[in-house]
């Protein structure tokens, strides 16, 4: 099963496409917060930026929580995220140990990855990669793909 | 379907209150620099000195800001202190999405608060926090305590904020927007500090629901791919404006040592190239933005003896480099990374106090002032006294500094040396490339370099035909028009068609705005002149001082015959504009 991954977050350059593209694409909005991947500063503009989202836990301590189904256990790690089920209870988020789950102030639902991936082509420096769970960290291009090829043997 | 009201929030100061405003003429006005100049005319009063407590200062946003790519700027309109003309100025950072995400069209500060104030807004906020122990903060220090204002919107919020300069109500004082970007030119940041107001935070914490059809997604995708996709944006991401100092060094058309010459062999020591390979940390964006043009040096200091490093990340481009580095005699690239640092802590358009301190050596070395006035010898390549004289400006040590801080031709007056003062409006841009050029910075709207490209124009052309000059820049500023009303980015002109614009905003659900596009550029265009010369420009009064018909580029030298033509043309056609 893949997994949405930030890999690269040292190339970021805080451009929030990532977001953009996930509200955009899977929760049809405008927004660049209630997005399954949230772009943070690591503490002002100067340190550079991380990504907050899920990292597909497997068992995922948000599906247990959920109490409506809601958020259910995804083979292979990570969930599916049913909002038409959310009863805005944030216990999810509450049971997140990355917090990746947001609960959106406008409306109280859950706001998560769900590994889809429509978020990877809108990152100008591949920053993000749709892999494998247990898959080594490398991009096709990267300087580091001889290191990655290396631990694979 | 109904246009919707423009969303403007203005805040009154002196009150400690503010209103939502729903205001009406979105097909008229657009966004941006159409919106900004519409609420002037509604706020200001162009009678009143620009740093009454009264005058607005206005944040406009456009239509399309934030539903497309590289739409993510913002207009500030305002009275400048420097021209006392009404006045704009552009910046990028998070502040575009963050007030479309506020859900407000603009934001609108009046009165002065009566302590130094933060302020934060949000699309549920509005607070107001004394923030006397502020006073005398430099840039970076003051971002750091306002972060405690903003924490629940970490990542999602813009920070503005005044260094020493705007609390000195400099005319060279910038408003700092998100560390690496800047309200820069035209003495904003004094506006800001006559206001009170040390720090803003807008607070992007609302979500907008999409257009219902699918034309939308679609042409984002379209955009984006042809922006990052393709080699458009590449000049502007690769080495980044710099590369134009070696270019321009080239042709003779690059400034040095207050514009003294137009070359010199020392190019490779300070051009964009050398700052790639040695300086170069990394980039960062703005906010819906994949482009990645602000470019970050490494200044890597020692500071005592035993390997003691520190380390300071400075934002560079082609103005700012030009200013402190050619302009200055600089040799070495790091040096400008010093005066670029300074400049920012002190909250001064880095432009202008780079020329400043070019006109303050070269009247030094004439001995029109001395070391009575500049408190340190100002000398080409002294990068240590440059920083203390960035110091001096910042802080308005001495009346030579104040007046200095007020603009080279206030000093001038008093000290000499006008015929030398490289100003075109303001302090010039970096960009040595003949008549067109100096024209259109000295008469344009903004005083800009970016108001028509000018400089572009004469390197392209060969004949001086002044109608057809004049012709070019007229259209060129119409195409720069729609583009700052929208807001985009000026970078992304090539991507934003008139066109494009209009398939953009039918897939945005604004057709009205689509429709009437081409009359209400036309007539934010009018506004914008009507209100600089109701505010006392006069075109045919423009001089440029001695020292621009003295250069000499590849083409020659200069013929002052042919600005005089230019100047004549131009003067008739602004006046037209603005009737």
């Amino acid at each position: 099963m893949k997994m949405l991954r930030p890999s690269r977050m040292e190339r970021c350059i805080g451009c929030h496409s990532c977001s953009l593209a996930c509200a955009r694409q899977v929760f049809k909005q405008l927004s660049w917060t209630n997005a399954g991947i949230r772009i943070h500063s690591s503490g002002g503009i100067t340190t550079g930026f991380e990504a907050r989202t899920c990292v597909a836990c497997d068992p995922a301590p948000c599906a247990a929580a959920c109490p409506t189904e809601a958020i259910i256990q995804r083979q292979g790690g990570g969930v599916r995220l049913k909002q038409d089920a959310c009863i805005r209870c944030g216990a999810c988020a509450k049971a997140c140990p990355v917090d990746a789950i947001l609960i959106s102030p406008e409306d109280g639902l859950a706001y998560l990855c769900i590994h889809c991936g429509r978020c990877v082509a809108y990152c100008p420096h591949e920053c993000l990669e749709l892999a494998e769970k247990d898959s080594p960290f490398c991009a096709p291009d990267s300087p580091y793909e001889d290191a990655c090829t290396l631990a694979e043997k | 379907m109904a246009v919707h009201p423009f969303r403007v929030l203005h805040v009154r100061l002196d009150q400690g209150k503010g209103q939502v405003l729903e205001l009406p003429g979105r097909a008229e006005h657009l966004g941006g620099s159409g919106l900004a100049a519409m609420l002037y005319q509604q706020f200001g009063d162009l009678t009143l000195p620009a740093l009454h407590p009264s005058q607005p200062l206005i944040f406009a946003i456009g239509p399309l800001t934030g539903w497309f790519p590289l739409m993510s700027k913002t207009v500030c309109g305002f009275k400048s202190p420097y021209t006392e003309e009404y006045a704009e100025t552009h910046a990028g950072g998070r502040l575009g999405l963050s007030l479309r995400f506020s859900g407000l069209d603009a934001l609108v500060l009046t009165g002065a608060a009566a302590r130094l104030t933060c302020l934060v807004v949000g699309s549920n906020r509005m607070e107001f926090h004394d923030v006397n122990f502020m006073k005398g903060m430099d840039v970076f220090t003051t971002g750091k305590h306002m972060r405690r204002y903003g924490k629940s919107n970490a990542g999602h919020r813009s920070t503005l904020r005044i260094g020493p300069a705007g609390e000195n109500q400099s005319a060279f004082a910038c408003i700092n927007v998100d560390t690496y970007r800047h309200f820069g030119r035209l003495g904003a940041g004094a506006v800001l500090g006559a206001k009170q107001v040390k720090g803003l935070i807008v607070a992007g914490d609302r979500s907008l629901p999409l257009p219902e059809n699918k034309n939308y997604p679609k042409l984002f995708k379209e955009i984006h791919t042809a922006l990052t996709a393709t080699d458009m944006m590449r000049k502007y991401h690769d080495l980044g404006t710099p590369i134009n100092m070696a270019v321009l060094n080239g042709i003779r058309a690059l400034p040095w040592r207050n514009l003294q010459a137009t070359t010199d062999a020392c190019i490779d020591d300070v051009s964009g190239e050398r700052f790639a390979e040695q300086l170069l940390l990394r980039k960062t964006a703005c906010a819906g933005c994949p482009v990645g043009c602000i470019h970050i040096g490494l200044l890597r200091q020692l500071f005592a003896e035993d390997h003691n490093y520190l380390y300071r990340q400075v934002g560079y481009d082609h103005e700012t480099v030009f200013a402190n580095g050619s302009m200055l005699g600089m040799t070495k690239a790091w040096k400008i990374l010093v005066l670029l640092d300074e400049a920012e802590k002190q909250g001064l358009d880095a432009i202008s106090s780079g020329v400043a301190l070019a006109w303050a050596t070269e009247a030094f070395e004439k001995g029109l002032i001395s070391e009575k006035e500049t408190l340190v010898p100002l000398k080409w390549d002294d990068v240590e006294s440059y920083r203390l004289a960035c110091v001096h400006l910042g802080l308005a040590s001495n009346e030579f500094y104040r007046l200095l801080a007020q603009g080279v031709l206030k000093a001038a007056a008093v000290y000499g040396g006008a015929d030398f003062a490289c100003v075109l409006g303001q302090e010039m841009a970096g960009y040595a490339t003949g008549e067109n050029f100096f024209i259109s910075q000295a008469m344009g709207f903004r005083y800009s370099h970016l108001d028509s490209a000018g400089y572009s124009y004469d390197q392209k052309t060969k004949d001086k035909d002044a109608a057809k000059a004049i012709e070019f820049m007229i259209e060129d500023e119409k195409a720069r028009v729609m583009l700052c009303s929208l807001v985009s980015c000026l970078f992304a002109r090539s991507a934003y068609t008139p066109e494009k614009v209009h398939e953009a905003l039918i897939a945005t659900d604004q057709p009205e705005l689509a429709e009437a596009l081409d009359s209400s550029v036309e007539a934010i265009r009018r506004t914008r002149w009507r209100l600089k010369l109701q505010s006392g420009y006069a075109p045919e009064q423009v001089q440029l001082p001695k020292r621009f018909l003295e250069v000499e580029t590849w083409k020659g030298k200069m013929d002052p015959a042919y600005v005089e033509e230019l100047k004549t043309l131009y003067a008739q056609k602004i006046r037209e504009m603005g009737a």
